[in-house]
């Protein structure tokens, strides 16, 4: 047998994650761990103004261990599209976002409750890579001490009832309860949403 | 056949073997923070191509440096002076210019500004820890700081985190959002770590190891190392994509 030296096709591979570790509020955001003076503030800590379009919304929650602790050293950033489906990046090929929402938002959790909270509009739909529409949704990652490589999730809602029926990312699950780990619970502009990183209730992680 | 439409290119899959395994019970942290039913996986939509950008207008002019970032006026951070320089590129070896890097670090005597740190050596009162930049049309991107000193921490009854620097950094859509730690060249603490262990793959920690650039370096200021840094990379065919996309 010819022994094959395999010649990889890329010249690189993707640099290894290590954890955020637990003094992550210094580099993302040192005002909340009071090292002002460096910048003038916190990115992502204000994803709307009073010119931004949509239904304003507020999400609100915590993660939690193995051992339904939650995480008080954890960070969550949030990205999603605007009121019309649209994704404020230069990638977005389909038209221009409002220029009033970035889209993306950051948060460290509250060093005393672990609960993170964004203020925010309720997104539009956005096409699944087959031109269907998936329902409203929001990305999360998660990083924290603990966590090796940045945890991917999505937040969808509770009220979008129909929308949800047809989620062309839903369909993929082989277990159909845990689609209720990635439903933000409330109305009226309120949602909570908790993250359970292992046990019975574990939120659905992606492979993204 | 219909023209193809414009079409947000797929990602290459992450290779988790690569990567630190998110349960790694030698980093006690991990444990019960770490998912353990299957990740599920889906084709790259909008909501993974897609990623916010940051503009070289938000940078302030001393954000790149920590060394003087936050020290009063005419002091600067004790410590051995660094140039931490090198490129962001992809998979494909292609430049990823205009992506926003944030660093952070502890002292020289290895302590954090935080108030969770408590271990013995003093804070520096002119040194913070953060910094950030965004890099150039070529990449690149360089800040200049102290060398992080190790520190001792609470895992096994004697373990130490060899010199490392924070990076965290944002690619051009959410599937390449990263954070890694730098290590330095010949630090004899990096294969004794039980977060440098969570990586099976020797070959795949070399990567995290940033290199003496005595070329670089600046006589009588500062050593200069080099860390490149590798986003994952995408695939664009004439079939899915407009021909100016590739």
């Amino acid at each position: 047998m010819t022994n094959v030296t395999p010649t990889p096709l890329y010249p690189f591979k993707e640099s290894p994650s290590q954890t955020a570790g637990p003094y992550v509020h210094i580099g993302l955001t040192p005002n909340f761990c009071g090292i002002e003076g460096v910048y003038d503030q916190d990115l992502g800590i204000a994803m709307v103004t009073d010119k931004t379009r949509g239904e304003r919304i507020t999400v609100e929650g915590r993660v939690f261990d193995g051992s339904g602790t939650p995480l008080k050293d954890v960070l969550v950033e949030i990205w999603q599209a605007d009121a019309d489906g649209l994704y404020n990046s230069p990638a977005e090929p389909r038209g221009t976002a409002d220029p009033a929402f970035t889209g993306w938002g950051r948060c460290a959790a509250d060093q005393t409750t672990g609960h993170f909270r964004f203020e925010t509009i309720k997104p539009g739909r956005v096409p699944f890579s087959d031109g269907r529409l998936q329902a409203p949704h929001i990305s999360i990652w998660i990083v924290a001490r603990g966590i090796n490589l940045g945890l991917n999730t999505r937040i969808y809602f509770e009220d979008e009832a129909e929308a949800n029926a047809t989620d062309p990312v839903f369909e993929r699950f082989e277990h159909q309860d845990r689609v209720t780990t990635l439903l933000a619970k409330g109305g009226n502009g309120t949602y909570s949403h908790d993250i359970h990183l292992q046990g019975p209730q574990e939120t659905v992680f992606f492979d993204i | 056949m219909k023209n193809s439409r414009p079409q947000a290119a797929n990602y290459f899959p992450r290779d988790r073997a690569w990567h630190p395994q998110a349960y790694a019970p030698g980093y006690k942290s991990s444990v019960l923070r770490a998912p353990q039913r299957p990740l599920i996986a889906f084709a790259n939509t909008l909501s993974e191509t897609t990623g916010p950008a940051f503009g070289h207008d938000m940078i302030g002019q001393l954000d790149n440096d920590l060394t003087l970032n936050f020290a009063q006026p005419g002091m600067s951070a004790i410590g051995e002076r660094i140039v931490v320089q090198g490129r962001v590129m992809d998979e494909r070896g292609q430049p990823v210019p205009n992506v926003l890097l944030e660093f952070w670090q502890a002292n020289a005597g290895g302590r954090y500004r935080h108030k969770k740190d408590i271990y013995l050596a003093p804070l520096d009162p002119n040194f913070g820890g953060c910094g950030r930049t965004v890099t150039g049309d070529d990449g690149a991107y360089a800040f200049r700081t102290v060398r992080p000193g190790p520190y001792p921490w609470p895992n096994g009854p004697n373990d130490w985190r060899p010199a490392h620097i924070h990076i965290s950094v944002f690619g051009q859509a959410f599937a390449q959002r990263l954070i890694t730690q730098m290590y330095f060249e010949g630090d004899p603490l990096i294969p004794r770590c039980p977060i440098v262990k969570t990586i099976n793959d020797p070959a795949a920690i070399d990567k995290l190891v940033a290199r003496l650039d005595m070329e670089s370096s600046a006589p009588m200021d500062s050593l200069t190392y080099r860390f490149d840094i590798i986003l994952r990379g995408s695939r664009s065919t004439l079939f899915e994509n407009r021909l100016e996309g590739n």
